[in-house]
């Protein structure tokens, strides 16, 4: 189980998180939703490690994650999928899911993973050779999950998955993270379309200007009055 | 892993085209090798092979770090005047030292390596000077980076030719006498003065560039390579896949170097004397300008583009440093051709605009027509009123067209001649193209199409 407590992020003197407490347990989908700037993106970068917290703590199955050097965040489980997708242009589909590996040694493991990001994004695997600047938006969206797939994580983080896609595209993508979700792997989600989220979502926060006003799971939370006139629009 | 992995048939590629390189690039050397035993030793062409060869991997080097991870260095002429400066510094034979180091009394260093050891020598003092100025400035980004090396390379070329320095470095006086790639021609019961039984000079030039290149290449094709490309293609991305991102610039600067420096030495080699003063920063956007034309993030483009680069400034385009004079039929000839390069690039221009919205249209071909009319009322000048030098020429006006040519593949072919494709890319696309023909020529048309879905290009 992934577990924050107390998390407080600054960059420079702004407060972007103000002590916020959340728990992922295992082989769930967990959503963090929120408007602009609420601190959402800052949640996944000071779990990933590429922010160092104020204070607080963020541990993995009771090891403490805070102050680990990026990879080792990594090779413990945890990987992110990048807001606004992040695939490499100017390398292969191919040569983008080995970068996902990168901290792999085991060869055949590896292999045996790329082919299972292809049996989940068929369409990934007839582009095989295209340079990844090439894909459609969505497309570039399902590299980016399977790039992210090939570290073997425990723990996905996503950001913004659904951003910037046609509304098909981003059912096809969150039918895919309930999917993988299926087979095992714990999700972190971060959206703001809230309404897909919080739809196959387990268990749901809201965060508002660095700090967690709202927790419930996800069906119920669609429900809540505040979250339907802040997040879904009725 | 490519072949071996359980990867689909459509995800796996032939191999036709990686054979079809190899023989290619064995058929060069035995080309070179050939050429180099018929064809008088003196002729421009060796020179050009050689010093091209010793370009290429120079460029190779910096392709590696400009195209390939993404660092915009320009050290290059820096680094190679210490792999040039070390390579001569050990291998000139000692009893020849006090006549080189006539100011010094023969210099301090009384040790000579051979030709390949120094070389690798140069290299890694390259690496070792490009470690520790990588430190900090490797921190920097992009132009920051480019003016902070242009400067280390400037630094350096002051340094060696600094007078206390001079029992090591000679001071601002020439290093000579040290092996040259004549020195690689084997002769009869290898004595130096015997005549040459089989000329090897050339050879050994494509022999060492090569090897360096094929380094190179396997590098940028392994995982760490694969690492750099990412660093290039997205920062933020190839930091949270774990790439460390400090320790694979670090990596990539100081091979880069090495190799710099290595090329340095074979620049040495091809020069037969070593001077700092040589290496300016004049040297760097020579190669960078390869780079540039070769296409960044080619390697094949950037050996291509190394030969030619060299080729037209020391032999093919040296004809317009030489103030020309015409007879009077050459000069109604030039002015004839003349006429019919500015009718061909108006119509070019005509027909590429035919489309464009009306107002461009219209400030295009009032420009064009402006620029035809002064152009042709100076052809008319120069026949009635002009003398009979062939205008243009003269000293100074090579480096006017070999700007003109960068600015245009700058602003028109960004790309450069290969983009970012290697031979064996190349080879597959042509083999495509001439399916497609196939295809087309049996009137089926159609199938061309299924053959999209492994296509690289973009």
């Amino acid at each position: 189980m992934l577990k924050i407590t107390d998390l407080h992020v600054a960059y420079g003197g702004i407060k972007a998180l103000r002590g916020i407490d959340l728990e992922v347990p295992e082989g769930k989908i967990v959503t963090l939703i929120g408007a602009n700037g609420a601190g959402k993106s800052t949640t996944l970068r000071a779990i990933s490690g590429l922010v160092t917290p104020v204070q607080g703590s963020i541990t993995y199955n009771g090891k403490q994650l805070l102050g680990m050097p990026i990879n080792k965040i990594i090779e413990e489980g945890i990987v992110m999928v990048p807001e606004g997708r992040r695939v490499f242009p100017d390398m292969s589909v191919l040569e983008n899911l080995k970068i996902g590996a990168y901290l792999r040694k085991d060869k055949a493991g590896i292999a045996e993973d790329i082919e299972w990001v292809y049996t989940l994004f068929p369409r990934l695997k007839e582009r095989n050779w295209q340079m990844a600047g090439t894909l459609s938006g969505g497309e570039q969206q399902m590299l980016a999950v399977g790039r992210a797939l090939l570290s073997r994580p425990k723990v996905l983080m996503m950001d913004e998955p659904s951003l910037g896609l046609a509304p098909l595209i981003v059912r096809d993508i969150f039918s895919i993270i309930k999917e993988i979700n299926k087979q095992g792997m714990t999700i972190l989600l971060i959206e703001q379309n809230a309404n897909m989220a919080l739809h196959v979502a387990d268990i749901g926060y809201v965060l508002e200007t660095g700090n967690i006003t709202l927790k419930g799971p996800g069906k119920e939370l669609l429900r809540d009055e505040n979250v339907k006139r802040a997040y879904l629009g009725h | 892993m490519k072949t071996s992995s359980p990867l689909s048939k459509q995800a796996a590629r032939s191999r036709v085209p990686e054979i079809i390189t190899g023989c290619i690039i064995v058929a060069i050397y035995l080309l070179v090798f050939v050429l180099e035993q018929v064809v008088s030793p003196g002729s421009m062409l060796f020179s050009v092979l050689k010093k091209g060869a010793t370009y290429a991997l120079v460029a190779a080097s910096m392709n590696l770090l400009n195209g390939f991870t993404g660092l915009f260095s320009l050290g290059q002429a820096g680094f190679m005047l210490i792999g040039a400066y070390v390579y001569s510094i050990f291998t000139i034979p000692v009893e020849v030292r006090h006549s080189v180091y006539q100011y010094y009394d023969g210099g301090i260093i009384q040790h000579t390596l051979p030709f390949f050891i120094a070389l690798i020598l140069g290299g890694i003092v390259a690496a070792i000077f490009a470690w520790l100025i990588g430190l900090p400035v490797l921190r920097l980004k992009s132009d920051y980076l480019a003016i902070a090396t242009l400067g280390f390379a400037e630094i350096i070329r002051a340094i060696f030719q600094w007078g206390f320095l001079g029992p090591i470095t000679n001071g601002s006086n020439a290093l000579r006498l040290f092996p040259n790639f004549d020195s690689m021609n084997i002769r009869q019961g290898g004595d130096p003065s015997a005549p040459v039984s089989i000329y090897f000079s050339t050879t050994s030039a494509f022999i060492i560039a090569g090897i360096c290149i094929a380094l190179i290449f396997m590098l940028v094709n392994s995982t760490y390579g694969r690492a750099f490309k990412a660093i290039r293609d997205d920062e933020v991305s190839a930091e949270a896949m774990g790439i460390n991102l400090a320790r694979h610039k670090m990596l990539s600067f100081v091979i880069s170097s090495f190799f710099a420096g290595i090329g340095g030495g074979m620049l040495a080699m091809f020069m037969s004397t070593v001077q700092a003063k040589n290496f300016t920063s004049g040297m760097t956007y020579e190669i960078l300008l390869i780079v540039v034309i070769g296409g960044i993030g080619s390697l094949t483009g950037s050996i291509f583009s190394a030969f030619l680069f060299v080729a037209c400034s020391e032999w093919w385009l040296r004809f317009l440093d030489n103030e020309m004079f015409l007879t009077p039929p050459a000069k109604i000839q030039f002015i004839v051709v003349a006429i019919a390069i500015i009718a061909a690039i108006s119509l070019l221009t005509y027909f590429r605009n035919r489309h464009a919205s009306p107002k461009k249209r219209k400030r295009v071909y009032l420009l064009t027509g402006i620029a035809d009319v002064l152009l042709l009322g100076w052809l008319l000048w120069f026949q009635f009123m002009g003398g009979y030098q062939m205008p243009l020429l003269r000293n100074g006006f090579r480096s006017v067209v070999f700007a003109v040519v960068i600015m245009t593949v700058v602003l028109f072919f960004s790309r450069g001649i290969m983009g970012t494709k290697e031979l064996p890319d190349l080879i597959r696309d042509i083999g495509r193209s001439g399916q497609n023909l196939y295809h087309w020529l049996c009137g089926k048309r159609g199938t061309g199409k299924s053959l999209k879905g492994g296509a690289n290009d973009v």
